[in-house]
């Protein structure tokens, strides 16, 4: 690990501000994947901002009926939420579904969001990697892409994003709070949250230099039966081969957003009107222009079987 | 560095220096990393304050320093153990302020006025916590590696199921979760057994929970 200096900031915008004006500075919350990538000197920060103590470990109401979450709620505590289990069970499943328990006692929600793809090539520094050195290219096209994206591709880098939860904060059409160094505010829509690779790989998200995330909002409960399906190579603690988190209404229409499969949680809404028809129907307008490698073509079938799964289960 | 009452050879202490010996005469230096070592300032350090099995414990620490190479380099708790060092394993599982972490996983300096447990805190060999005396008793182990892990972890694990958190393999999220075989098994899914004594660790867990339930 390289070297930092730390501090403990006292306000999200004082914590903004102190990564914002330092080159090399970052925000750590749980830390469980920065220092992972810290040891491997991936990620190689000269200052760390510790945000703990910056109040935003609540769950409130809002105003139009759904949740705050602060970006330091833990994923246990959010999972373990009373409101949450009962209004928004799929974002309970989701995280459940992903890491240990002792990883959700430690990764926060606003954590959670910018955890970093696992590609093998990303996690290699001896593989070349256009996320982890723009321009020295990309190792695993061509290379062993098994678990790697199928759609949303670019010629610079096939990673996924890893996570479970945003999955389901995609189908709950969640909101993205954030500060920045000026201290003003905005809300970024989950669609909007995550980047497809395209030719800058190493830029995953909308956040700009220094702004930090503060909350994550929830539209007011929608109902259904909301489930979320991991497949995956082991029964537990492992990440998603295929994953399918759905809010399906009692008349057979839904919303379904997929993980494992692409640069970010995947969802197409104008193939939601496809629902009523099955899986099949879905699948086919979801994964259109998809581009899968070799190895990893077995996710499209798997993705629409996993629909299918799900779809049987919601009609009980 | 040595503990009050440790013998002055240890098995670590061999093992040390030998890895140490070794590096000296095997491994080269390479320039950049030479000219770092004669040129850069010393690492930052910080002061920082933690209780540790009840005992308040301050230190000078290098930032880097994760709260497990605190306990087991600085306080020489080496029951905590290091095992991949990237949180897949769970041999450093402790229990800070009452939930169970990994201590590779976390900056020694980011626990300030934290409460931490670690194997040493639960029991004692004449006073064994009910979790470990169910590990001797069902084989809970073979080697013995992963065991202080697997403790802290299994008795985190009840005081979740007790306080009604979920997991993955409820039918029912919304409903409370039981002591359950299975409930067991996805629960501890962070800490890896390589000697596979998994259904004595299940088995053990089922005895105390059925105690406390």
């Amino acid at each position: 690990m390289k070297a930092f200096t730390y501090e403990r900031a006292k306000t999200p915008a004082a914590a903004a501000a102190a990564v914002a004006k330092g080159k090399g500075a970052k925000f750590i919350a749980g830390g469980t994947n920065l220092l992972d990538l810290m040891k491997l000197q991936i990620e190689t920060p000269t200052h760390l901002v510790d945000v703990q103590d910056l109040k935003l470990d609540r769950v409130e109401p809002t105003d139009d009926g759904g949740l705050r979450i602060g970006a330091l709620v833990t994923n246990t505590e959010l999972a373990a939420d009373d409101r949450v289990r009962r209004d928004y069970g799929v974002l309970t499943r989701a995280i459940v579904a992903g890491a240990s328990g002792q990883l959700r006692n430690k990764a926060t929600t606003a954590g959670n969001l910018l955890q970093r793809t696992r590609c093998p090539y990303f996690y290699d520094t001896n593989q070349p990697c256009n996320k982890r050195r723009p321009g020295s290219g990309c190792g695993a096209i061509g290379g062993y892409a098994r678990q790697l994206a199928v759609i949303g591709v670019s010629d610079a880098c096939i990673a996924t994003y890893p996570g479970d939860m945003a999955v389901a904060l995609r189908v709950l059409d969640a909101n993205v709070e954030t500060v920045d160094a000026a201290g003003k505010a905005r809300a970024i829509p989950m669609a909007d949250f995550h980047r497809l690779p395209g030719n800058t790989p190493q830029i995953e998200t909308a956040l700009a230099p220094g702004e930090l995330i503060t909350a994550v909002t929830l539209p007011k409960p929608i109902g259904g039966t909301q489930l979320y399906q991991k497949v995956r190579d082991r029964a537990s603690y492992a990440f998603a081969l295929v994953s399918v988190a759905a809010v399906i209404q009692p008349d057979g229409t839904g919303r379904v957003a997929f993980g494992g499969v692409a640069h970010k949680p995947w969802r197409v809404e104008a193939a939601e009107a496809e629902m009523p028809r099955g899986a099949h129907a879905v699948a086919s307008a979801v994964f259109a222009g998809a581009k899968p490698r070799e190895d990893n073509a077995f996710k499209l079938p798997l993705a629409e079987r996993t629909l299918a799964a799900v779809i049987a289960q919601a009609k009980g | 560095m040595t503990a009050p009452g440790k013998a002055q050879f240890s098995r670590r202490g061999v093992i040390a220096g030998g890895a140490a010996t070794a590096a000296i005469t095997t491994i080269p230096i390479s320039e950049s990393e030479a000219a770092t070592m004669t040129t850069q300032a010393p690492p930052p350090t910080l002061p920082v304050s933690f209780e540790v099995n009840g005992k308040r414990q301050t230190m000078k620490l290098d930032t880097r320093t994760t709260l497990l190479d605190a306990l087991r380099e600085h306080l020489h708790l080496t029951g905590t153990k290091k095992g991949c060092d990237h949180g897949q394993c769970g041999a450093c599982t402790v229990i800070v302020n009452g939930t169970r972490i990994n201590a590779c996983l976390s900056l020694a300096v980011m626990h300030e006025g934290d409460k931490i447990t670690t194997i040493e805190g639960l029991g004692s060999p004449e006073k064994l916590h009910p979790m470990q005396a169910a590990f001797v008793k069902h084989d809970g182990y073979q080697c013995g590696y992963c065991t202080p892990g697997q403790i802290c972890s299994a008795v985190a694990v009840l005081d979740e199921i007790k306080r009604g958190i979920p997991s993955h393999v409820q039918a029912d999220v919304a409903a409370k979760p039981g002591f359950t075989n299975i409930e067991m098994r996805e629960r501890m899914s962070g800490n890896i057994c390589r000697c596979g004594a998994y259904s004595n660790i299940a088995e053990a867990m089922a005895e105390v929970a059925g105690e406390v339930a």
